[in-house]
């Protein structure tokens, strides 16, 4: 039995417990706690259903290591699945629910599977694999039903996340990660040289796993109180910043770091405060003092709940005071895990025997456990645990030379397994950006070879290390020095003297060398019913590797994907090691022969919400506003994107739909007056002696010759000869002219033409300003155009003599300053009128006002592209996908031909671009009227019977019903189109249906232009 | 004549934050561009301004909103009065007549908003990938950058006087954007 000693504890504050719920039980535990702690100090034990076999698991661990113990934390919106006990501080309130289970946590189902799976190898290494080859129609019937509704874990959470996420950029010269004795030993040799430090702790608490061990003296003082002490100095410095709950996840190139601060996981809900914070840290120098993993062992039924790694044994009673068990078995091949045997015989619990792998066993710590009369039993260890939700006892027997376990067999029984195989160093940041790892076989440890392969710098310097435990220093005293060095390096390489701070005296035991032991086998066949856990997470055992050794798997690498060994969201940090070790075991070889799997980021699961970080709801993407949204919001506006910006589709009026609000409004432009909110019209200013040259060459055809005043369409092609944007261009002085471009498109004009003009043709003496946001601008089209205008009030002679179609004028109307240029995209009479934004409104409202008498309203997008279209002009992005040259529009006379250059002109004169056959544009006319063809419908050269491929010729790229003709129009681009006219073409649509429609000009309305020339 | 409005309407955010976010309403800016190292444009700079032609990444300011903000190696921001831009961009064309030059009101283009505590630093810091600390980014330091999803300019006028620029389309989102990152309560407590 589990429970919480009457003293002790050193994280908790007894005085202040704390209500929580596991499963809809209500149940105590103290300010300090984690949730693990707190479910052990309330004996529960079991606490989840493993995910493959929905095998009973417990707490094995305390630390972000454990694999087991994943719940689903809190409520409605603020659920999260998966989160480790171990890692969750207990709050007031708190509500976790176990996963994997149904219909309960002490019956499941699947159990009752696994038992049957006992008698046969399903599930085995390549299990999923297998199941695609044979028989093939189990897949869908057998196998596919029964793993769907086996696997997964956890369950989404069920509402929307009310919490706010950000991020935060911080910079420094020397990052720390890691909190224990090695990174404040390093923050703090770092600091007192200067250096700008930021130190970073993932748990709540700073002192590592000196404030568990009561074994280790430093500076002549408890190895925690020393801690303590540099707390508070490094709390002092004004250089230093330290942050707890605060993780390095992520190392990148060049000293880039991710830090996951949770911030509120420990008080959700709090006023202002997000609830994770993601830390994006450039640093000079990295420290990686990130400590150690102990490692489990391999033997049977190492997942009995119960079943625990001996370091998180201590941890639960020296750190909160819980008793795992009352009557437990330590099993280790290392001196460290016999200080666990201490602690529980000073906590008051029976050890009833050590069993260490090694023949000979007698150093300092054993020796002081034999002192306490606690059996030692050398070359012992677990041939089996016995219980089934709950260790009942372990079979144990000796282990023989070559491994195998023999002996008679003999039962202790006890409620508590504390096992220990050693400890790995966490290399896992290390390896993240680059560094190498080295097998050290007298500590039984990867560790970090930085003369393999370091992280570098910008400036090609190493600039990450680990120290202290993390570097493979296993001993306080070793990993101080080794710490305190890497501090002063660090500081020294940002040019910070070296400092005072020297490395303390230490007084720890002396410990023997650890065994490399991977794997007790049970006795008789290992490979089915007695499982030997390796990743307890994914549910993969000894059995599994072995297998895919003798299945020919020689990379370690390929073993991993196919026994999904360490593919869990604890990313193998258990398993890996004793995994690879076996392979290498199966296979003959050395362990760094097999090598490592490789470590990526994070170092734990940060949530979604972490990296999404403010970029959420409304500030998820940013929107662009014209000057006159507001008014467009207010007045019935129905939105649609066009690049950034929301532009009214249509003015939709009480009870109008879309269709009937566009027809309305392309009607009153052709019978009386619209008005358009055109300021997302792109706008450059390019000035200079060589402006007209310039224009000369990035505009197909030519921009010199215009006159000051006069406006002119103009196409830009890109290199390879293909139409990319255009507009018109305006004359606004000798050596200035104003450029509009596509609403999508003035940032990549603008960045087109400085391209040009940086790397090209840097001689010529040009500047270009982008703008498109100084200038509201509005369209006012119709027979009733010049009316408005003149309504509104305006110094400006609007007459047909000065200023016709193609003119542009400065002036006023309804008192804003204004631009106004004779320019129509509708075949109306249209002037466009350009007012600073700032005005925008204004003018907008003015005009609206004096349009009433004249019949004037609002028109959208979706009017201006129906209207553009009865009118034959283009759009780019419709007729255009960066594979149409001019030509195929019919709009060979914008392009020069006199010109000795522009770009695209060489581009232009390949076969591909000359050939006859190119796709052209043509006009299209339904043979019925009423009938619109689907965007994109694809024209065929014969139409076959189904199934039968037919050959395309040719796509639909406008189509709209017109209100103004009261007929479908449509323009295409078709193979050859210009010499089609007057054929008709087949669209085969879904269901065997076709459409045809007659080839005609793509003009439909207006041909010879005499609406907008009055 | 109607009065001009700038796109946030002089908003501000207050109470309930860890700065104070205002509109600054219509402000006279213009962009130069031209040699900056030509003395003829460094004394037309002085003249419309009252400053000189600030070093890289670097901004001045002067009397009355008055000030310049290097942008790039050929380009300035000029602040002014939002009547008197018109006059400034006549006023440059005019001394540098026959250099080499692009001045133009830009005043409409952009919003400008004023942000102001002791906690400014921190609050740019969760959008932008600046180094905002006081020995990085002293006042009359100036940086381009991106923040939000947006791009976007700012400056430290004094030690808690800050101002940031965005396309005015922009301006909701950033202003929004803003008001989010710094409610009471969201400190990072580095400053």
């Amino acid at each position: 039995m589990a429970h919480r000693l009457n003293a002790g504890g050193r994280l908790l504050d007894r005085s202040k417990p704390i209500s929580f719920s596991f499963n809809g039980e209500p149940l105590r535990g103290f300010e300090g706690d984690t949730l693990a702690s707190a479910l052990l100090a309330n004996d529960r034990v079991l606490v989840g259903r493993s995910y493959k076999y929905h095998r009973p698991r417990g707490i094995l661990a305390s630390g972000v290591e454990e694999p087991n113990a994943l719940m689903g934390v809190g409520e409605g919106g603020r659920f999260e699945p998966n989160q480790r006990a171990t890692t969750t501080e207990l709050y007031p309130g708190l509500v976790a629910r176990s996963q994997n289970h149904w219909p309960s946590l002490n019956f499941d189902i699947g159990e009752v599977n696994a038992r049957i799976a006992a008698l046969a190898p399903v599930f085995s290494a390549g299990f999923y694999y297998k199941t695609f080859m044979f028989p093939r129609a189990a897949w869908k019937h057998l196998y596919e039903p029964m793993i769907r509704n086996a696997a997964g874990l956890g369950k989404p959470p069920t509402g929307p996340d009310p919490d706010r996420y950000e991020h935060f950029h911080a910079f420094c010269d020397v990052l720390v990660a890691g909190g224990g004795v090695s990174g404040l030993a390093a923050a703090r040799a770092a600091a007192e040289a200067g250096a700008r430090v930021l130190l970073v702790e993932q748990t709540a608490r700073w002192g590592g796993r000196a404030l568990t061990e009561t074994d280790i003296e430093i500076g002549g003082q408890p190895a925690a109180g020393w801690a303590a002490e540099q707390v508070a100095a490094l709390e002092e410095m004004e250089n230093v910043t330290l942050r707890n709950r605060a993780m390095a996840a992520g190392l990148y190139d060049h000293g880039y770091a991710l830090v996951y601060e949770r911030v509120t996981d420990h008080r959700p809900g709090e006023a202002g405060a997000p609830r994770h914070r993601l830390w994006r840290v450039r640093a000079s120098r990295i420290v990686v003092a990130t400590g150690a993993l102990e490692r489990p062992l391999a033997f049977a039924n190492n997942d009995v709940p119960g079943v625990m790694l001996a370091g998180a044994v201590r941890d639960y009673v020296r750190l909160w005071g819980v008793l795992p068990g009352q009557r437990a078995v330590v099993v280790a091949s290392n001196d460290d895990a016999y200080r666990t045997a201490i602690a529980l015989h000073e906590a008051g619990a029976t050890v009833a025997a050590v069993l260490d792998v090694r023949p000979d066993v007698g150093g300092a710590l054993p020796e002081q456990v034999r002192a306490l009369q606690i059996p030692v039993r050398e070359s012992h260890g677990i041939g089996r645990v016995l219980g089934g939700r709950r260790v009942t006892g372990v079979e144990i027997g000796r282990i023989t030379g070559i491994g195998q376990m023999g002996g008679t067999a003999e039962r202790i029984g006890c409620d508590l397994v504390a096992m220990s195989g050693g400890w790995s160093p966490v290399v896992h940041l290390y390896s993240h950006c680059g560094g190498k790892l080295d097998w050290d076989p007298g500590q039984v440890m990867f560790r970090p070879a930085p003369g393999r392969g370091a992280p570098i710098g910008p400036d090609g310097v190493v600039n990450t290390v680990c120290a202290g435990t993390a570097n493979g220093h296993l001993g306080t005293a070793d990993a101080l020095s080794d710490a305190v060095a890497a501090g002063r390096a660090a500081a020294a390489d940002c040019g910070h003297r070296a400092g005072s701070f020297a490395a303390p005296e230490v007084r720890e035991p002396a410990m023997a060398p650890v065994a490399a032991h991977w794997f007790t086998p049970s006795r008789g066949k290992f490979a089915h019913g007695t499982k030997h856990f390796l990743d307890y997470q994914n549910d993969v055992t000894a059995a599994d590797v072995r297998q895919a050794g003798r299945e020919g798997y020689e990379s370690v690498e390929h073993t991993k994907r196919y026994t999904t060994l360490g593919m869990a969201t604890d990313q193998g940090k258990l398993s890996n090691i004793n995994g690879l070790a076996l392979l290498a075991d199966e296979l003959g070889q050395e362990i760094p022969e097999v090598g490592t799997t490789t470590f990526r980021p994070p170092y734990t699961p940060i949530s979604f919400g972490a990296i999404t970080g403010s970029a959420k709801g409304p500030l998820f993407k940013a929107v662009r506003r014209s000057p006159m949204h507001d008014w467009n919001a207010a007045n019935g506006a129905d939105f649609e994107p066009v690049g950034d910006w929301q532009r009214p589709f249509c003015y939709r009026g009480a009870g109008e739909d879309r269709h009937a609000a566009v027809t309305r409004e392309i009607l009153n432009v052709r019978r009386q007056v619209g008005l358009l909110d055109a300021s997302t019209l792109g706008k450059i200013v390019v000035k200079g002696p060589d402006a007209g040259r310039f224009l000369d060459l990035v505009y197909t055809n030519v921009m010199s010759s215009l006159k000051v005043g006069r406006c002119r369409y103009g196409l830009m092609c890109n290199e390879n000869g293909f139409l990319f944007d255009d507009g018109v261009v305006v004359r606004t002085g000798e050596d200035e002219f104003l450029l509009h471009t596509t609403s999508g498109g003035s940032d990549r004009v603008h960045g087109h033409l400085e391209e040009w003009l940086q790397t090209e043709w840097w001689t010529l003496r040009v500047y270009t300003v982008n703008v498109t946001e100084q200038w509201a601008q509005v369209a006012v089209a119709g027979p009733n155009a010049r009316h408005v205008i003149e309504a509104a009030g305006t110094d400006i002679d609007l007459s047909a003599e000065a200023l016709p179609f193609m003119g542009y004028a400065e002036g006023r109307i309804a008192g804003c300053p204004v631009r106004i240029y004779r320019i129509s995209f509708s075949g109306e009479l249209s002037f466009e009128i350009a007012t600073p934004a700032n005005r925008g409104r204004a003018l907008w409202e003015a005009l609206l006002e004096a349009g009433k008498p004249h019949g004037i309203m609002p028109y959208g997008t979706e009017a201006l592209h129906v209207m553009r279209a009865e009118k034959g002009f283009i759009m780019i992005g419709d007729e255009t996908d960066g594979t149409v040259i001019p030509q195929d529009l019919n709009l060979g006379w914008a392009v020069s031909k006199k010109k000795e250059d522009f770009i695209g002109k060489r581009a232009q004169e390949r076969a591909d671009l000359i050939r006859p056959d190119r796709k052209q544009l043509v006009g299209l006319a339904t043979e019925d009227p009423k009938e619109v063809l689907p965007e994109g419908a694809h024209a065929v050269a014969e139409v076959k019977g189904p199934g039968e491929r037919m050959r395309t010729i040719g796509h639909v790229t406008s189509t709209y019903f017109s209100p103004t003709l009261d007929r479908s129009i449509a323009m295409a681009l078709i193979e050859g189109g210009a010499g089609r006219m007057g054929e008709t073409l087949n669209f085969p649509l879904e269901g065997g249906r076709v459409m045809k429609a007659r080839v005609v000009d793509p003009v439909f309305y207006d041909r010879e232009g005499a609406r907008q020339n009055v | 004549m109607s009065e001009a409005e700038s796109a946030l309407n002089r908003a501000i955010a207050e109470a309930g934050q860890t700065i104070r976010v205002a509109d600054r309403g219509p402000v006279g800016q213009v962009t130069l561009r031209g040699d900056l190292t030509s003395p003829k444009l460094q004394a037309a700079v002085t003249a419309g301004t009252g400053v000189g032609v600030p070093l890289p990444l670097m901004a001045a300011f002067g009397e009355e909103g008055s000030g310049a903000v290097w942008m790039s190696p050929d380009e300035l921001l000029l602040f002014t009065g939002y009547a008197e831009a018109d006059g400034l961009v006549a006023a440059l064309d005019d001394a540098l007549s026959g250099e080499h030059h692009l001045a133009v009101n830009v005043s409409d283009a952009r919003a400008v908003l004023a942000l102001s505590g002791a906690g400014v630093a921190e609050v740019l810091a969760k959008g932008a990938p600046v180094d905002l600390s006081a020995a990085a980014f002293p006042v009359g330091t100036a940086r381009r950058t991106h923040l939000a999803g947006i791009a976007v300019g700012f400056w430290r006028k004094a030690d808690r006087e800050w101002e940031i620029v965005c396309f005015r389309s922009y301006a909701r989102h950033l202003f929004d954007w803003l008001v989010t990152v710094s409610k009471t309560g969201s400190e990072v407590g580095l400053s």
